[in-house]
Formats: C-alpha cells, structure tokens, sequence
C-alpha cells in the first residue's frame, strides 16, 4: 500500500477494504487481538512456564539451563542427574551470594512433578501453584498454556488440511462440472458415510497414539461440507462473464481458476475459517475427554476435563478448564462474526461511494 | 380538476442518506402520468413510500389522498387502502408472483379478502379478470402456477390482481422491462385499454422515453432525487427545459455507420451453424439418456471487415449462444470460420484466433472481477498474446487502450491501480471494451453491450464503439434485442427466433420492410 500522504482517493483493494470492515467491528477486532496474544503467549510458554530458570549465574559461570540442563553435580549436587531447580538445596545453592537465576513467571513444565510439594495432589490454587495441581501434581497452568497451544495448532493444521482439500476438490467440480463433478459427488457421498468414531477407536487401537495419527485421520474426513460449498460457488462463478471473457482471451483452465474464479469464490471459505478452527479444537477436546486422542501425557484441554470429571470436588480443575475452553471458543466465534460482517456483499453495496 | 394524489415535499431517506429530496406531484383522476428518471434516482422508492413499502426508509412529507395523509395511516388503514384503492404491478412478474399458489388463488385471495366474496364467486371473478387482460383460456390458466404461463401471462395476470379490487390509482413499476420486446407493446396497449375502461389513473415508472411517449399523458422527470421537470409529453419531449431532460430526450441513439469498402475481406463465415445442448429427457427416462436441445439450427452469416452485423430476437431465441459459437466457446456443427480458419477447441492453435476475436458482454459488474485491479485486469491479454513486452510497455498499451475509451490518468488518478467497484456502470462497459481492444482485435462480439446501462449512458457507449470502427476498422457481431441500437450501429441485420434464422438483409430493408410478422412485431414493441 503506497502511503495517502495526499488526500487523494486512494484505491483499496477489495480484501484491503474487507479488512477495514472487520477493523471497524470492534468486538470481532479485539478478539482477533486477544487470540493472537494468547496464541503468541503460549507459542512462547517455554518462557513463560518452566521447571528451568532462563538464566544462572553461578560460581562465576553462565548456564542457560533452559536450552541445556547442566547436571546437578555443576550446582554442587551430588549426582550427575539433570538439575531439578525445584529442589530446596539447589534453590538454596543459587541465593547465595553472588550467584543468581532468572525464572520463568511461572516455574513449572506442563510435565513436571514437584516432589517438594507441600500440599497433597491436586493441590488447591496457592502461591506456589496458582491456579493449583492436577490429580498428579502437575501445575494446572502450565497444563493449561500447553494444551492451549497445542489445541489451537492442531486446529490450525487441520483447518488448513481440510480447507486445502475442501477447496481443491471443490474447485475441480465446480469448474469442471459434468461427468467429473458427477463421479467425485458420489465419491464424497461413499466418503462421508465412513464411521468416522468408529474408524478412530479402530486406528487408536492398531496404531500407538500419536497428534500426528489424528491430524491426518481428522483431515480425511474433515474436508466435505467445505467442498460442497466452493463447489457452489465455483458452479456459479464459472458462468460470471468475467469469466467467459477470460476464456474468450485464450486463458488456461489453470489460471482462469486461480485469477478468476477462485478469488470470487472464497467467501463461504474464509466465513468458515473460525468455525472449522473451533470445531477442530471442540473435536481434539472431546476425542482427548473420551481417551481416543492424544498419547498420555500430552498436556490437553480434555484430558484435563477429564481430570475434572474424575476429581469432582478439585473444582479449580474442572472451572479453570471451562473457563480456558469457552474463553478460545468465544474469541473464535466473535472473530468468525465480524469476518461474516466484513464479507457479507450486502454490507459491501452499503458501504458510501462503492 | 381536483387531484387525487398530492404528493407534498416527500423525502426518503435510508439512515443518514437521503435518497429523495423533496418530491412534490399530483396526479388527477383518470391520468396517465409517467415517472422517468435513471436507476437510483429515487422514482421506485417513492412509490414504495406511499403504499408504507419502502423498508427502513424514513419517509417525511405528504400524500394527500381523499382527504387523508398516506404517509401518517395507521398500518391497519393503509392496508385498506392498498389494494383497493392504489394498486401496484412490479417489474417482474416470476418473483410477484408466489410460485406455490395457482395464479386463479393468488387473484381469488386478494378478492375474498378486500370484498368479502365467497371462495367460489372469488374464483369466478378472478377468471373475468384474467378474461379481461386478453389472456387466451382463462379458466385453465387460472389454475395454472407461476412457472407454467409464459412472461407475458405473468404479467397480465399481475394486471388482473391489480385490477381485482377496481382501484382509483395504478402504480406500474417498469411493467415491461423485464418482458421481451415483442411483448411489451402488447403489455402497454393493454395497460392503455384498462385504463380508459376503468377510468382509473396510472403511474408509470420507467426509464424508457418510447414508452413514455406511446402511453403517458403527461411525464415528470426525476434526477438524482429532484423532480427536475413535469409537463405534458408532447410538450416535454419535444422542448425539454431542464439539462437533464435535454440530456435524455438526445439520449436516443443516432445512426452512424461507416461505408462499407466493397472489396473488404470477410471475416467472419458461417454456413448451417448449429449448436444443441444435452438436456435431460422428463421423467424416468432422463435417468438413462440425454435429449438434445437445438438452441442455433442451422444459421448462415457472413461478416466482413469494418462491417457490424447485428443478430436480433428476444430472449431464447439463440443469439447469445451464437455469439458464444462464434467466440469459439461452445462446441459446434456446420462450418464456422473466422479468417478462414476454424476454430479447433484445443488452446495452442486458437490462440491466434482468440487474438483476432474478442467479446464484450452486457453485465458490466459481472464481465470484470471485482478482485483485479484495472492494470491487471486489462493488461491479462497482452501477458498472454504479448508475452514479449517488458512490465513497463505492456502499462504503456493498457493506458492507450484505456485513452482510447475514454478513460484518462487525469480524471482518475492512479487507474491502473483501481478496482471495478470505484466505476459507474459506464465506465466498466468502457473497461470491459478496453480488454477487448488491448490485444487489437479485427472483430469484437458485442452482446448486449448496451443493455444493462441507463439510457444516456447507453448513448456515450454507442458512440464510443462507432468512433473505433471507424477509426480501426473493426467488425462487429452485435446481440441485441434493442431496435434503436441495430438502428444506430448495423449494416446487416439477422432476426431470430427459436433458434431459427427468419430473416436477414440490410438494415433498412428489415427495419422498414420486414417480411416477417415477428420481425414487424419486433419493430413496433420498441415503440
């Protein structure tokens, strides 16, 4: 974008104005910035939550545990095991005079176990623990910014697998229509009536649970209801006389697609987007609450809601999940709202001078 | 003679735009007023507004009707009066018209429900009225749904529903615009008919001045929200005051041809052309096989340089898909050869075809992606046609070719850089026919070119594309169903209907002496 420095009309783009639109939607607005925050928080939540101190000065010697541990022997331990900064002694070997550690705000890994722990597990939210433990000491928010994360990258990655194959396939049947449409309809129609559930627990049992072993059973089925829709628009858009004009030019089916007809068809697309995200993150959740997702351990929003179920009355467990689970939610509803606003062609035509 | 409707200062305003500014009018008993005006100059929406139709529209003002104030009624009491006392028929008869109820209970329901009469008195008197609007069978189309009678039914029956409760005050939104012109003649005669049988008043909304002056009494011309000017017809038509109107009434197309070199190459042949489509045959048997269904049969034509050869007919009648045929976009049968050379359907060997033989199409804001920007969208041709130019020449020939239609860096400052959505109608017409000319075209297809325009911008348009024939002896194969563009642009003329060729030759012998009785229809309904 060249800088207005005169006030001439400058010309905006058709996605540059929709941008506007949704910048002028402020509840929409300050979710996109709240989720990008968070996201960006918990992209970095090795520094923000560690069982490892960022920084050590110790004895006049620099560590950096968090990105190699030393052993303990290196703080004056007595065994070469890597260093477990939550132990008193070694706590107490880092204040003395001289020598220092920086630690993350909040000094717990999503795996680690305080053996030093006061309270018996789950713990109750406290100083130490602030929004207290799970059922095996582990800190609930470290648990909390890790299965954040991994939820929302795992909606990412399937969004953008499902979308990818929703489009592609779409595209090929709307522009081509006619016999490759017809097959690939039925195609979809044997396709989606797979037992998606069952064929989970069937892969659950054969294979070792793995993010990766879901992502890619997610995304087979994920991609149907996202085809029919491009194929619509694309079924539409294929008669638009920008496009007969196209083709009268000698254009390739190839780049009539991606100049032409693609661009003007992906508004049900990026409409979608939230959504798809938000239901990626409710299917990961509740695979994870049924014990069907990811390999024990993972931290996960619903293995933790799991935890909840089974600790009824360790309800910060349960609540701080909730709270996280519908906060994402919301924030992907409320951009999804505004993004529909700021698409929608009615609002476009509204718009003064356009 | 005391006027039956007043309108007194009527502002419309959607939000803080104000759409009307202030229109005041009268209309006597038993008048035909025409309301002219271009698309967005607030005459539909005044109408709208009197009947309490106009949507989230503050409407302020008066309608003084019999005594009362339209604008102030109680929902109720304007309710009464709709229908009964002021009646509207609209543009476009398959959407007025609800698809889930026969045309006999959608006339019938408006009777039981104004008047009182029993189901089946209704049912009887729906079949008078349809009688009464010259539909053929009455009774059997009475029970027929929207989609099973023709445009030209649908509107009558439109009529008839208006007409069902004997109102003192017809509204007619553009009642023929959306009919094929053969019709719409016939749609005005009966309009006119009714009229003087019911004595009731009329007014016309529309944007045609043909129609204004076959059927309208006296015109009032709106602009942009302003009444501009009103007065009798003749009076109007023949010496317009206000600019605007001087600008509408001179909006009608003037005949400017250049002669035809006798020795110029043809450029364009056709012998037996024919196109068909696959269509499914009804019921069961269309599960296993496909009908054909023959949209050209058999069309001979011949275009030579510098020449415009203009195909007519109403819609259906197959000229959109020969000028797709001769665009090489549609399988076709017979011989079609463009230079001497047929089209092969594969992309290398037609690309210098494709070169030779551009199109224009009638939708300016369908024919140019909203997403690309001029430069891009102008300039895609040279990338693939002249894919030797350097990104700086190929900028310089887009401005020419945009220089050429008359679109200039100095009144639109950074245009290779705009989007379509910053251009009128017009102006993408005139973007649209950039396109075409960038990769110096020897024939252009012209379909519809005009059609989706207002009128005085339809004659910038014409102007435009007579100026480049002559200057680059260009060859036009020009759709229309416009008797004033053939008139203004041709040298030739095809008429079909049905997909059949009916009539061909000079355009003076098929506009003066049409052989054909549709041909002749075809001429009169244009007015």
């Amino acid at each position: 974008m060249s800088a207005p420095s005169v006030p001439v009309a400058v010309s905006l783009s058709p996605t540059w104005r929709a941008w506007r639109r949704f910048r002028a939607h402020k509840r929409g607005f300050i979710s996109l910035v709240l989720f990008v925050a968070l996201f960006a928080l918990s992209l970095a939540a090795e520094l923000v939550s560690n069982d490892k101190p960022l920084l050590v000065r110790y004895e006049g010697q620099w560590f950096v545990p968090i990105v190699h541990n030393p052993p303990e022997t290196a703080f004056g331990g007595d065994f070469a095991s890597p260093t477990d900064f939550l132990d008193p002694f070694i706590r107490q070997q880092l204040a003395r005079p001289g020598n220092w550690a920086v630690y993350p705000p909040n000094p717990y890994h999503h795996s680690t176990l305080n053996y030093f722990a006061k309270q018996p597990n789950p713990a109750a939210p406290s100083v130490d623990n602030w929004l207290g433990t799970d059922d095996r000491g582990r800190d609930l928010l470290a648990r909390l910014l890790y299965g954040f994360r991994l939820s929302v990258l795992f909606a990412l990655a399937l969004t953008i697998s499902g979308t990818l194959l929703g489009v592609v396939t779409g595209a090929v049947q709307g522009y081509f229509a006619g016999k490759t449409d017809l097959f690939m309809q039925r195609f979809i129609e044997i396709w989606s009536a797979m037992p998606e559930l069952y064929l989970l627990i069937i892969f659950s049992a054969l294979f070792e649970r793995s993010v990766g072993l879901l992502l890619v059973l997610l995304s087979l089925f994920g991609w149907m209801g996202l085809s029919d829709y491009v194929r619509a628009e694309f079924l539409r858009n294929r008669q638009l006389e920008c496009v007969r004009a196209a083709r009268a030019l000698g254009l390739s089916d190839a780049r009539i697609i991606w100049r032409h007809v693609l661009p003007n068809s992906l508004t049900p697309v990026v409409t979608f987007l939230p959504f798809r995200m938000s239901a990626a993150i409710v299917a990961l959740t509740s695979l994870d609450f049924l014990g069907l997702g990811v390999p024990l351990g993972t931290p996960s929003l619903g293995e933790l809601l799991e935890q909840g179920k089974s600790n009824i009355d360790a309800w910060w467990i349960s609540l701080s999940t909730f709270i996280a689970l519908v906060g994402t939610l919301l924030l992907l509803t409320f951009m999804a709202e505004a993004l529909r606003d700021a698409l929608d062609p009615r609002q476009i035509n509204r718009e003064p001078g356009a | 003679m005391s006027a039956l409707l007043s309108l007194r200062n009527l502002r419309v305003a959607f939000g803080a735009r104000e759409v009307v500014h202030g229109l005041s009018l009268d209309i006597a008993p038993g008048e035909k007023l025409a309301l002219v005006g271009e698309s967005g100059s607030g005459k539909t929406v005044s109408a709208l507004a009197l009947l309490g139709l106009a949507r989230g529209a503050r409407v302020s003002g008066q309608a003084l009707w019999g005594g009362r104030d339209l604008l102030t009624l109680s929902q109720p009491a304007l309710e009464a009066v709709r229908g009964s006392e002021i009646a509207m028929i609209f543009q476009e008869p398959m959407t007025a018209l609800n698809p889930l109820f026969t045309v006999g209970e959608q006339i019938a329901e408006v009777l039981q429900w104004k008047t009182g009469l029993s189901r089946s008195a209704a049912w009887a008197r729906a079949v008078e009225l349809l009688a009464d609007t010259g539909i053929t069978e009455p009774a059997r189309r009475a029970a027929a749904y929207p989609h099973q009678i023709s445009g030209g039914q649908r509107q009558r029956a439109m009529i008839a529903m208006a007409l069902a409760c004997a109102p003192k005050l017809l509204l007619a939104d553009e009642p023929t615009t959306a009919l094929d012109v053969a019709l719409r003649g016939q749609i005005l005669d009966l309009l006119d008919s009714l009229q003087a049988r019911h004595g009731m008043a009329v007014l016309l909304i529309t944007h045609d001045l043909n129609i204004v002056r076959r059927f309208a009494d006296r015109v009032a011309v709106m602009e942009e929200g302003h009444l501009v000017e009103q007065g009798a017809v003749a009076e109007v038509l023949a010496n317009p005051q206000h600019s605007y109107t001087r600008r509408l009434v001179s909006s009608i197309p003037v005949r400017k041809v250049t002669v035809l070199q006798p020795d110029a190459p043809v450029l364009l042949e056709a012998q037996a052309l024919r196109v068909s489509y696959p269509v499914p045959l009804p019921g069961w048997r269309g599960w296993w096989s496909k009908g054909t269904f023959v949209a050209v049969k058999g069309a001979d034509l011949s275009l030579r340089q510098g020449e415009t050869l203009a195909v007519m007919g109403e819609s259906g009648s197959g000229k959109s898909t020969l000028a797709l045929a001769a665009l090489g976009l549609l399988p076709h049968g017979g011989t079609l050869r463009v230079m001497g050379q047929a089209w092969s359907g594969s992309p290398a060997p037609d690309l210098p075809l494709r070169r030779a033989v551009q199109v224009v199409f009638q939708d300016p804001f369908s024919s140019l992606s909203p997403r690309m920007s001029v430069g891009e969208i102008v300039g895609e041709g040279l990338r693939l046609h002249a894919p030797e130019l350097s990104p700086a020449q190929r900028s310089a020939r887009v401005a020419q070719a945009l220089q050429e239609v008359g679109l200039r860096e100095a009144e639109f400052p950074g245009l290779l850089a705009r989007y379509p959505h910053e251009f009128s109608g017009g102006q993408r017409q005139r973007l649209a026919i950039a396109r075409a000319l960038v990769i110096e075209p020897r024939l252009l297809v012209l379909d519809e070119p005009t059609s989706a325009l207002d009128v005085s911008i339809q004659k910038q348009v014409l102007d435009l594309l007579q100026d480049l024939q002559a200057r680059r002896g260009l060859s036009y194969l020009l759709i229309t169903h416009d008797v004033a563009v053939v008139r203004a642009m041709a040298h030739t003329v095809l008429v079909m209907k049905d997909g059949a060729v009916i009539e061909a030759g000079s355009v003076d012998d098929v506009l003066t002496r049409p052989r054909e009785a549709y041909t002749r229809e075809l001429v009169q309904g244009a007015g």
